[in-house]
């Protein structure tokens, strides 16, 4: 389509990844026997946290009052500040990981990219392969391979791929090729090891529950952003500005018994005003969010999803799993360079800000972040100087901790590719999962992969 | 059955009530204009408007330029904000923002704005008409064959969602008198719709196909026939629980108690005597006493906003108001699913956070700086009279005593600040003036109506 590069698939499940699903209304069908998002079933409450200072939506948590989830968080927190964490960060739409790490050095690579093709000074050279170069957005996560803090999986993926943009996150987010789990690996991971009580310990920074993270057992919680909410007007400084934001709450209270309506118009205000006060945390007098950081995060909106992570961590709120979306959309169908470079030069930046901010605050040993994308895309590229769907792509593991700069090698264009012209993967994504399990947090991954025993493990942490 | 008719004074104050629900709120004086006709002839000006509509006041102007509507993003939300601003025919652009809901569609899966906006002016041309004859359009207008899988539904490989959702929300109800098969048949019937995509334009010449069309015998609610998309859009219409559902449904949109046995019959025997006329009933409800004497409703963000820039006389200047409505909740062409928006979930704290910065934006032309005022424009000094202007910058909203005195606190605090302090004293009130204003339009109050 001219006005839209993605195809029409991938919108339909970006909708249904926003709660469409649950309402059962329109879903469009994608394709036979299409798996329901994992976690659609949970049920979900949402409470101002006055420790964390925002409003948390929470999991599978029914019976839980506020107050109950604030001790939780007291209490979880004060039990260990030095728990390891495991952030994923989902890149939507199956990004094209032979531009993201481009094969220059690979003989087929021109023919078949003629106008896609990166030339070998574009970008810089990535030492785990001769063949392969950094995208030039890529640079920042170039240097963090360079120090070591970046592992590269060049060709990631599973046996017998499915190209559907739904089906194949699915896979990713459960930990298996199965359309009909309904948990997520993080979700059954904490089960294993978290508490019946502490929401905190699955983190889905965007505003709905990220499939991954949803459980059966404990509960999990999802937070937009930590910062943001502040309440300023314009021409309006000095005394009456601070007294405006209790003002402002002052409007709260008001109870009108016939009117329903007003009332709760009245009592949102009252919220509105409770949730200001907590947020103070990080939140300074001018109403912008300080994460008092010396990291220089991209000014967006995922940079400071990122910045107030790595602030929540360092304030010691007992954080386990977290997932997010990376922003960008790279179902490049037709003219994809503008919208590859763009949105990969943000993840990058900001995620060498996220490194260097837990360096700075000494969190860099708790911390690994895994960044995926639910397929690579087809080696060949279409007339619409784009490409279509395909199967193996990259992935990072990203931590002062990881051991590796290459896992998996590339395995080429020639005799690489499978019979509808997609990478053959090298490494099978559950593996790195399973590895991570035992390796990170030291868990037995049968009880959480249904195909651990015949995965191979990395040492990869 | 006799429909029960608002009886008690019609002022202002009902007049102003009557224009948010039917419209998007006065413009300065037209409550009191409205008042004078009495209730009869108030709704009948709005149901049955004279002429063409006129856009009153300045078009939209964003960094130097007119707006594009088809082309730019968000533009379209400008577009038809704009419209809303300055229609002087305010419940034809109400009915269309019914029926994008009733109908909800969204760009995000059609992907162009100009089949969007083809779409809202259908709903705007026939949205007070035959209610079967805009069901009849919907069903085979682009935006909604794109959206709802329409297109290329063929014989022998119907698509069934919008075959679905045609029963489930759009006239009959969800578990309200249909199986499986019926809308496994009603999709065959509905098959036979195409178009061509042309490279750099989209889709383009929606056309009926015969040949994609499955005419033979299909079995809708237990009758039988050959039924093609015509038939597929009757037999909804006369299906036993479709008036049911159409009354209450709309009623919803007006008032939000539903109505009781009496008045839903009633209104059921209007509709269908009518022909399935959507006027009657829209006018009926807007005479029914609960709309008067009933609670207030919450106003959605788009209707808030324009509110706002209607009350004031103010243009669209900005593209702010795309990202602020939606970060309220509701850009418009991108309903959150077919089901449209959730109408219980207007306000919550980040919303509510949204609004704040909505009126922050309207007032920014409006809020004096303190360092440039000229004495001329220096407010008073003495609280409540502060707060008496800044409710009068408003149109005079009528405020409870709670909010009231709310509000006059402030202002009392403010000033006490500035004794014995000749710059304060300069400053204050008119920051205090600038922040009561600020104060009045998100009171609960403002929010609904």
């Amino acid at each position: 389509m001219s006005d839209c590069h993605s195809c029409a698939e991938f919108s339909r499940s970006q909708l249904l990844t926003r709660g469409f699903a649950k309402a059962g209304r329109g879903l469009p069908a994608i394709e036979p026997g299409m798996p329901e998002p994992a976690g659609t079933g949970l049920d979900r409450r949402t409470f101002l946290s006055r420790s964390l200072g925002a409003a948390l939506t929470v999991y599978g948590a029914a019976a839980f009052a506020p107050r109950a989830l604030d001790e939780a968080i007291a209490r979880a927190s004060a039990a260990g500040r030095n728990e390891r964490v495991l952030v994923t960060i989902f890149a939507p739409g199956g990004w094209d990981s032979l531009s993201l790490l481009y094969p220059t050095g690979d003989p087929r690579y021109r023919h078949l990219r003629p106008s896609l093709a990166l030339k070998p000074g574009d970008g810089r050279p990535f030492s785990g392969d001769s063949r392969l170069h950094w995208h030039p957005s890529f640079e920042a996560l170039s240097h963090l391979h360079t120090r070591g803090r970046l592992t590269v999986f060049p060709a990631i993926g599973y046996y017998h791929p499915d190209q559907s943009h739904f089906t194949s996150r699915h896979f990713w987010e459960v930990g298996a090729l199965d359309t009909r789990q309904s948990t997520g690996w993080l979700g059954r991971l904490l089960d294993v090891i978290g508490d019946e009580e502490n929401a905190m310990q699955g983190l889905s920074l965007d505003s709905s529950l990220m499939p991954s993270l949803a459980t059966a057992r404990v509960p999990v919680a999802t937070l937009t952003n930590p910062g943001d909410y502040g309440f300023d007007s314009h021409n309006v400084w000095d005394v009456p500005a601070v007294l405006l934001q209790e003002a402002m709450g002052s409007l709260g209270g008001l109870v009108d018994e016939t009117d329903p309506f007003l009332t709760n118009a009245s009592a949102t205000i009252g919220q509105a005003d409770r949730l200001r006060r907590q947020l103070g945390r990080f939140i300074g007098d001018d109403g912008q969010a300080h994460y008092d950081t010396k990291a220089k995060y991209p000014e967006t909106d995922f940079g400071r999803r990122l910045a107030g992570l790595a602030a929540l961590l360092h304030a010691g709120f007992p954080i386990r799993a977290v997932a997010l979306q990376a922003p960008g959309s790279y179902d490049t169908h037709s003219d994809e360079p503008g919208a590859l470079a763009n949105g990969a030069k943000e993840v990058a930046e900001c995620l060498a800000a996220f490194q260097h901010d837990l360096e700075i605050r000494h969190l860099g040993g708790r911390v690994v972040t895994l960044l995926w994308s639910e397929f690579g895309r087809r080696a060949e590229q279409n007339d619409s100087n784009g490409t279509d769907h395909g199967a193996a792509g990259v992935g990072f593991l990203m931590g002062t901790s990881v051991r590796h700069k290459m896992v998996g090698e590339f395995p080429g264009l020639a005799r690489g590719l499978d019979r509808d012209g997609n990478l053959k993967h090298t490494v099978d994504f559950r593996s790195v999962y399973a590895s991570l399990l035992e390796h990170w947090f030291d868990v037995d991954s049968d009880r959480i992969l249904p195909d651990a025993k015949k995965l191979p493990r990395f040492n990869l942490v | 059955m006799p429909l029960a008719v608002y009886k008690g004074p019609f002022g202002p104050e009902q007049a102003e009530r009557l224009l948010w629900r039917a419209g998007f709120g006065p413009r300065g004086g037209e409550d009191a204009a409205l008042a004078k006709k009495g209730l009869h002839r108030a709704v009948d000006s709005l149901v049955r408007p004279h002429g063409a509509d006129r856009l009153v006041g300045k078009p939209p102007r964003v960094d130097g330029h007119g707006i594009a509507p088809k082309d730019a993003f968000g533009h379209d939300h400008l577009w038809w904000l704009d419209r809303m601003v300055r229609t002087s025919q305010p419940l034809v652009e109400r009915m269309t923002l019914v029926w994008h809901d009733w109908f909800a569609t969204s760009n995000e899966t059609v992907g162009s704005q100009r089949i969007m906006l083809q779409q809202n002016d259908l709903f705007r041309t026939i949205g007070l008409g035959s209610f079967e004859g805009l069901a009849m359009r919907v069903t085979i207008n682009p935006a909604m064959l794109l959206y709802l899988n329409g297109l290329n539904s063929l014989k022998g490989a119907p698509n069934e969602n919008y075959a679905r959702e045609l029963m489930e929300l759009f006239t009959i109800g969800v578990d309200n008198g249909y199986t499986e098969r019926d809308v496994r048949e009603q999709a065959r019937a509905l098959t036979g719709w195409t178009a061509d995509y042309q490279n750099g334009y989209g889709w383009t010449r929606f056309r009926y196909k015969h040949e994609n069309h499955d005419d033979a015998m299909k079995v809708v609610f237990g009758k039988i026939g050959a039924f093609n998309w015509k038939a597929a859009v009757k037999l909804c219409i006369n299906h036993p629980k479709h008036a049911a559902f159409f009354v209450n449904k709309l009623w919803g949109y007006f008032i939000p108690v539903p109505p009781d046995d009496e008045t839903r019959a009633a209104l059921e025997t209007l509709y269908v005597h009518s022909g399935h006329n959507i006027r009657p009933v829209v006018s009926a409800i807007l005479k029914h006493p609960l709309l008067y004497e009933g609670p207030r409703m919450t106003k959605s963000p788009v209707v808030y906003t324009a509110g706002l820039l209607r009350r004031r006389g103010d243009r669209i200047s900005t593209e702010d108001w795309i990202w602020l409505d939606a970060m309220a909740g509701q850009q418009l062409f991108y309903p959150p699913n077919v089901s449209g928006w959730n109408d219980d979930r207007w306000l919550d704290t980040s919303r509510f956070r949204a609004r704040w910065l909505i009126a922050r934006r309207a007032l920014e032309k409006h809020a004096f700086n303190p360092e440039h005022a000229s004495p001329k424009d220096r407010p008073p000094s003495d609280p409540a009279q502060l707060v008496d202007k800044a409710i009068a910058f408003w149109g005079g909203v009528r405020l409870t005593d709670h909010t009231r005195k709310a509000l006059v606190a402030y202002a009392e605090k403010t000033m006490a600040a500035a004794i014995a302090d000749e710059n304060r004293q300069r400053a204050f009130p008119m920051m205090t003036y600038n922040a009561l204003r600020h104060l009045v339009a998100v009171s609960p109050e403002m929010l609904t109506a």
